[in-house]
């Protein structure tokens, strides 16, 4: 039983971590608490169940497709919304609350193209794989795969090639970077690009372990993701990273029983949370996260 | 059509826009004042409005003091909230507010035996027995209706309302000229200069948050007496989100802002309802309902774009930060 949560905690965490990544470096580069990054998430996966099912598309050329889509979506996004704000000096409050102005538009196009009900990807449901005392379905093993793949190409990214360094250098220190002449307006491309791959890749595999999505499920996913970015140190990636992992192996053991009885599964969302507190009054800064003043 | 002209209509959402008044003037505290960026308002209504309507039908308590001791635990939630949370940045704290109200619903969702769960407050008392929290709201209604000689509930519904929070936005806006208001602003503007000067910055915030939950235990009490009914559906984040646009759209900072956003606001969204000529008379209404909270998006991106001040607010409120 242990082993199979664990399991379970390590496909939750993946997903988490993904999504988390997305948002921390559109806070670290922008400085902008994405509330639409859930509602983005949500397009991804309805663009892969399109491709999907109305297309039929196998599964991996509807998440490339997905993560297109997401991508596309986030760098127009940027154009005839986030460049406009940045160029009026809008504040943290007005982004944020823009983005919530996004959120609310996307999901409700969402709603009007796709309709309220759930939807599950064309995956056979009842192939399941057994490792010793885990049992995972096809879908959870799709999803372990694809993010372990994905974590491991974000992560090279970041610490290999030349543009995830000026990230993370822009993430630390904007000015200092923008001085080293590094071209400002191409890293915050990337970033959305980079934001929109991990939203509609995130938006696929939740949607997969999940086995039914419906348009309102990118936000409900959104809470423990911003949970994970906050755990690991908002703008830090690879805190991000950490965070998700954390939450999603955190949640879904705290439903074991040999653990004071476990917790009712319902209240997995919430277990979230107070790992977070608990978590910040011991570091405030997060888990991975360097202290500094803001 | 006929529905634009009647008077009952319009009273409703002068009610609504009463009870939002409350809900937002709570978020002009904290943040107008305080700086605070309080994400989680509406989980504060939901306790006002739970605490009330348990204590009056579980514990067989008198409204009238069910709903003073809503606002007290209101407040009292704010005052937990505050404590492990208050020192932690602004984004961080935003996020963990949201979370909180999140908790709130997802409580009031589960636990069946405490809030009637997920069939909301008519399962209050057990299946079978319907349970009402509002008798003696409603004997107060028709009292005041046959004192004042008007025969419409929502006409006295919302003279009630507004009464109240004609009241409070008085109140708040002459504690805000006290050197109590002072002090929060100075808090919000620089907290280390206010911290340099003795103040003690972590006591006034946690004194805003409190005062703002107590704003929107009091909004919770008035929605679950204009329904006679509600269920943890009712208070969605949307509905914090709705109190943060009504915030901007008045402006930040200007007490007296607050009800004049709150107007425009529930006149937009009740405005948005008789859409029925093409293309929306095209849709079906619950493709019309997307549409006009598509709508209402749009209107809050376009109003941090052109307008971040709001419609009374100063430019330097919304950009400094």
């Amino acid at each position: 039983m242990f082993l199979q949560l664990l399991g379970n905690g390590l496909v939750t965490g993946s997903v988490y971590a993904i999504a988390a990544v997305g948002v921390s470096i559109v806070y670290g580069i922008l400085r902008l608490v994405n509330f639409a990054y859930g509602d983005v998430l949500a397009f991804g996966a309805f663009a892969a169940y399109f491709a999907n099912t109305t297309l039929g598309l196998p599964m991996i050329a509807a998440t490339l497709f997905a993560m297109a889509a997401a991508a596309v979506l986030s760098v127009a996004l940027d154009v005839v919304l986030w460049r406009p704000l940045r160029s009026r000096k809008a504040g943290f409050m007005s982004l944020f609350l823009a983005s919530i102005g996004v959120a609310l538009v996307l999901r409700q196009l969402i709603l009007l193209v796709w309709g309220p009900q759930p939807r599950a990807f064309d995956v056979n449901p009842y192939k399941v794989y057994v490792i010793g005392s885990v049992r995972l379905s096809l879908a959870q093993v799709m999803a372990i795969v694809a993010a372990t793949i994905a974590i491991m190409l974000i992560g090279l990214f970041l610490s290999r090639s030349q543009t995830g360094r000026v990230m993370r250098a822009m993430a630390d220190d904007r000015a200092l970077a923008q001085l080293s002449g590094i071209d400002v307006n191409r890293v915050i491309r990337v970033t959305w690009v980079i934001s929109g791959f991990t939203a509609g890749l995130a938006g696929v595999l939740a949607g997969l372990v999940q086995s039914t999505f419906d348009p309102n499920f990118g936000f409900q996913i959104l809470l423990p993701v911003f949970a994970a970015v906050v755990l690991g140190g908002i703008g830090s990636a690879y805190g991000a990273l950490g965070g998700g992992l954390v939450l999603g192996i955190a949640t879904e053991l705290s439903t074991w029983s040999g653990f004071a009885g476990g917790v009712d599964p319902v209240y997995k969302p919430v277990v979230a949370f107070a790992v977070l507190v608990v978590a910040l009054l011991v570091r405030p800064e997060g888990l991975f996260g360097k202290a500094r003043t803001v | 059509m006929s529905i634009l002209t009647s008077g009952e209509f319009w009273a409703f959402v002068g009610v609504m826009a009463g009870i939002y008044t409350l809900l937002t003037l709570g978020l002009q505290v904290q943040f107008g004042l305080a700086g605070l960026l309080n994400f989680g308002q509406v989980g504060f209504m939901a306790i006002g409005a739970y605490t009330m309507a348990i204590l009056v039908v579980k514990a067989g308590w008198s409204m009238w003091l069910a709903a003073p001791l809503a606002l007290l635990a209101a407040a009292l939630a704010g005052v937990l909230v505050g404590l492990p949370t208050l020192r932690l940045r602004g984004d961080y704290f935003a996020i963990v507010t949201i979370a909180f109200s999140e908790i709130i619903r997802y409580v009031a969702t589960n636990e069946d035996s405490l809030t009637g769960g997920s069939q909301g407050t008519i399962n209050l008392s057990g299946a079978g027995a319907a349970a009402q929290y509002d008798g003696s709201w409603q004997r107060f209604q028709q009292w005041l209706g046959g004192a004042l000689h008007i025969g419409s509930k929502d006409v006295v519904m919302l003279i009630v309302v507004w009464a109240v929070a004609v009241v409070l936005l008085a109140a708040t806006a002459a504690a805000a000229r006290t050197p109590w208001g002072r002090v929060l602003r100075a808090i919000r503007e620089d907290e280390e200069a206010a911290a340099s000067l003795g103040k003690h910055v972590f006591g006034y915030r946690l004194q805003a948050l409190a005062l703002g939950a107590a704003l929107a235990g009091l909004a919770g009490c008035f929605y679950a007496w204009q329904f006679s009914f509600f269920s943890p559906d009712d208070f969605q984040p949307l509905t914090t989100f709705f109190a943060w646009m009504i915030l901007i759209l008045g402006g930040v900072g200007r007490v007296w802002a607050v009800p004049v956003g709150a107007a425009v606001f529930g006149f937009l969204f009740a405005a948005t309802r008789f859409f029925d000529f093409p293309p929306f008379s095209y849709l079906d209404s619950a493709d019309r309902a997307y549409v006009r909270l598509i709508i209402i998006g749009l209107v809050i991106i376009g109003l941090i774009v052109f307008r971040p001040q709001g419609l009374l607010g100063r430019r330097d409120e919304m950009v400094l930060e």
